[in-house]
């Protein structure tokens, strides 16, 4: 428990639990032994901040208005959303609490809403951070019970008379089950009818509307009675198969796209063993030695946000123009409080394509250096076509510098920079074994020109992996 | 040469140099082998198109009684049948149609039909049903199945649709030919290219991403050297789609070896006062559709050219109260070609008697059955696999 960490292992963790580690931290959590580094995350991240913004007239009761009203009311949610969006965008850059943003991203992915009202998109992301690391079962409570859910997935018009199903399919295929893994489409059916009757007031208050609830008896997973919603929910949480489910997600994500089944099975035992506590599985994965093999390290295709906030973090980047940024997730294919469906973002390979892997590659030197990566073939090349390079280089980045308007503090990054030795800067910019092709070009960098150097590295494709 | 150009080009001039030797002596169509290479292009409409609006059942009772404000009068249509018409701002289409190389499919949707925009695009890009979450889409899977290239499958557009990724190859997006070769002359990645090769490769995410960025190289520069043969003189209106469709042309003509072009025009959307912005628009479509079609013919093309047109939903029969319609279900789907083997009216038109709970039109033919008809009749290949299932397939082609 107590074995040292290397300096590898260590920005493993801060990538998985995280968005990885500064020179500055690394340096001075060096010296500790693994339970105490782990200890850290936890303590860092025992308090929650919640998302907190101002909505206006988006907060009276809407009654009467009239058809421009309603205009200037759907303009102001979609300000709404983008100020929204820029908000937890900072907060994932400027935190502390990382292993809690971390895992409220995982399950703004897995309870995937996609809706154009602020405010309660805002309540559901804050649910979500409340029990990041506290039950499973609590949050999934609450949050099919938010006003988000319950909009999304048509709850409100679920009601005795004409079921709605959609809540009911998807709280088993997505939420606790997973797809066509134990139930039917009768259960589907008759947990549809225990959900009737959830809805919430203009305040956005849960209330439970007796009139319009199926108070009959139900069969839900071999089990009958009188169920109401909780009791699906309680019911779901009873089946081993709802952990496993869950752990095999938070797997995927945290640790390697390839499953290890004795490393789930494991780990399913202790989630559903301590009640779905999210603290208790995620001590027992950072405790675990495999969680630091070579085979996970430098394997997984970060996220658009992991990859936009890992090079944001160190730099403390300002985004001064709130749609640059919103530009930059929707053109990476994952825009916070905008995944594609119910399903959630599907991850892993699929983020890449020609466009956004061209994109990626370009990423660290829009933001870091407007738009340039100042890397020279000179030995290639005379000293005449050289001189007009960087003249070019001058335009574009005179050009970029107007339209992207990211400022990083590089005085500060370099302030704090203690990697000295080219393979000291390589192992801590980048996860991953480095590739032949990419030896090939790093062994004529320069890595004295320290900026120039790093942002190279941010180029390589190996950059894309943590 | 102007110093700006000669600059342009010397700058990045020694990537140049270093352009991969497997990316040389790429093959292209010869004119012979040009013509019989059949190809797709896939138009979407976005936003849900009012089809009832757009091929009209003009003589039905149902259709004006349910739309007092926006039923179209026959004068403002363009006649088919007795029962049926264009809207009038499809002349171009209507004109293809007099020539039989129009077939209008009625009715075309799935079961349990999803009234919302993202999910219901999903379902017809992924092919999959109603409550299946599928993240390839069924060209990516005919590029899986069938082809060696991602640029067999190019969508005209600035990021890629999920209807175009695969398990194992996804297609290619691009908007301007020259501007995704500019983006791989970047001499960094240049350099990166030129020394990754693709024996060493691995099967895991790093190998994937240096695959992708090779594949992205090797099209960049395939489309970039071949779409130059061609340049079309046909005149196409101004407009952005208009744009795309001369690009796609540009791309058939020259040679380029792709089956499957994926283009959208957006902006169907609409709630209130629903006619103008709908109107405008068919004209946009058809008159881009019809500078396309004319152009390919001009270089005996167009026999070997089929466009679908579609979109994710159909409108409500009925109005709504702002002079609009609200999502609906079924909708008719537009195939144009030159080599159709049923033109006309393809089915029955829609039943307005008989409409679901929603108040709308009922589908009688499943969109996959279109998608089976042309990978089986047209594109030559094992619909099942890509489809995973059995659709019946029809025979327009």
């Amino acid at each position: 428990m107590s074995a040292p960490l290397s300096d590898k292992q260590i920005q493993h963790l801060y990538w998985r639990a995280g968005f990885g580690i500064s020179s500055g931290e690394l340096k001075t959590i060096r010296h500790l032994n693994k339970k105490q580094i782990v200890d850290n995350l936890f303590l860092a991240s025992e308090q929650s901040t919640p998302l907190s913004m101002d909505f206006g007239t988006l907060q009276k009761k809407q009654k009467d208005v009239s058809r421009e009203e309603r205009k200037q009311l759907r303009q102001l949610r979609n300000q709404k959303m983008s100020e929204l969006n820029a908000l937890w965008f900072r907060q994932l850059i400027e935190t502390n609490q990382i292993l809690r943003e971390k895992i409220t991203l995982f399950f703004h992915d897995h309870f995937s809403v996609r809706l154009r009202t602020p405010r309660a998109c805002l309540h559901l992301n804050n649910i979500i951070r409340k029990y990041a690391l506290g039950n499973f079962g609590d949050m999934l409570m609450e949050v099919s019970k938010s006003p988000a859910m319950l909009l999304f997935l048509n709850n409100r018009q679920n009601r005795k008379d004409h079921p709605n199903e959609n809540f009911a399919r998807e709280v088993m295929e997505l939420f606790t089950l997973g797809r066509d893994n134990g139930y039917t489409e009768t259960d589907i059916k008759e947990a549809a009818r225990a959900f009737t009757g959830w809805n919430f007031n203009y305040k956005g208050a849960f209330i439970f509307r007796q009139q319009h609830h199926d108070s009959g008896a139900k069969t839900i997973l071999s089990k009958t009675g009188n169920f109401t919603g909780d009791d699906v929910i309680n019911i779901l949480l009873k089946e081993k198969q709802t952990a496993r489910y869950i752990v095999q997600k938070l797997y995927t994500y945290f640790v390697n796209d390839t499953l290890n089944q004795n490393h789930i099975e494991y780990l399913t035992q202790v989630f559903y063993n301590a009640n779905y506590n999210l603290e208790t599985l995620f001590r027992v994965i950072f405790a675990s030695d495999w969680f630091y093999d070579n085979e996970n390290i430098g394997v997984k295709i970060k996220s658009p946000i992991e990859l936009l906030v890992g090079l944001s973090k160190p730099f403390k980047v300002q985004y001064q123009n709130t749609k640059v940024l919103i530009h930059l997730q929707k053109k990476l294919n994952q825009m916070l409080f905008f995944p594609p469906n119910v399903a959630g973002w599907p991850g892993g390979k699929s983020w890449i394509d020609n466009s956004t892997l061209m994109l990626r590659l370009k990423l660290a030197s829009l933001i870091l250096n407007n738009g340039v990566i100042e890397w020279h073939d000179k030995e290639n090349i005379p000293e005449s076509i050289m001189t007009m390079r960087e003249e070019a280089y001058k335009k574009i980045k005179s050009r970029l510098q107007k339209k992207i308007k990211a400022k990083p503090q590089w005085n500060s990054f370099l302030s704090n920079f203690e990697p000295k030795t080219k393979n000291e800067i390589i192992s801590f910019i980048l996860q991953p074994e480095i590739s032949e092709a990419a030896k090939h070009i790093i062994s004529s960098l320069d890595e004295n020109d320290t900026n120039s150097f790093i942002i190279e590295l941010m180029s390589l494709p190996e950059y894309q992996l943590c | 040469m102007e110093r700006r150009d000669f600059l342009k080009q010397s700058v990045f001039a020694s990537g140049m140099a270093l352009i991969p030797s497997f990316l040389k002596g790429m093959e292209l169509l010869s004119p012979d082998q040009l013509s019989g290479y059949k190809n797709v292009i896939i138009i979407q409409l976005s936003g849900g198109n009012d089809g009832l609006n757009t091929i009209i059942p003009i003589s039905n009772d149902i259709y004006h009684s349910a739309r007092p404000l926006i039923a179209k009068k026959v004068n403002q249509t363009l006649k088919i049948t007795n029962d049926l018409a264009f809207n009038n701002h499809l002349k171009a289409i209507k004109d293809l149609y007099d020539l039989g190389e129009v077939s209008i499919i009625n009715n075309v949707g799935y079961p349990n039909p999803n009234r919302s925009h993202f999910r219901s695009t999903d379902i017809w890009q992924t092919a999959s049903d109603t409550n299946q979450y599928l993240s390839t889409g069924w060209v990516g899977r005919y590029l899986d199945a069938n082809c060696q290239h991602p640029y067999q499958a190019i969508e005209v557009d600035n990021s890629l649709s999920l209807a175009l990724k695969g398990n194992h190859m996804n297609g290619i997006a691009v908007s301007d030919p020259n501007q995704l070769y500019r983006t791989t002359r970047e001499p960094f990645f240049n350099t990166i290219v030129a020394n990754a090769q693709k024996e060493m490769l691995g099967e895991d995410n790093q190998g994937y991403l240096y695959k992708t960025m090779l594949e992205t190289y090797s099209s960049a520069s395939y489309i970039h050297e071949t779409s130059k043969i061609y340049q079309t003189k046909t005149e196409y209106p101004q407009n952005h789609f208009a744009k795309s469709l001369k690009t796609i042309a540009d791309f058939i003509i020259s040679g380029l070896k792709t089956r499957v072009f994926y283009s959208s025009l957006g902006g169907f959307d609409s709630h209130v006062n629903q006619l103008n912005s709908q109107d405008r628009l068919l004209q946009v479509y058809a008159e881009g559709v019809g500078a396309l079609v004319k152009d390919l013919k001009k270089n005996d093309r167009f026999k070997d050219t089929l466009i679908l047109t579609f979109s994710e939903f159909g409108r409500r029969v009925k109005q709504n109260g702002s002079r609009g319609t609200d999502h609906g279900a079924a909708n008719n789907v537009i195939a144009i070609g030159g080599s159709l083997k049923k033109a006309g009216v393809y089915n029955e038109l829609p039943n307005l008697n008989d409409l679901d709970n929603n108040g709308d039109i009922k589908y009688t033919v499943d969109f996959r059955s279109i998608y089976a008809t042309i990978l089986n009749n047209w594109l030559d290949v094992d619909d099942h696999s890509i489809l995973n299932k059995d659709f019946k397939r029809l025979q327009f082609v």
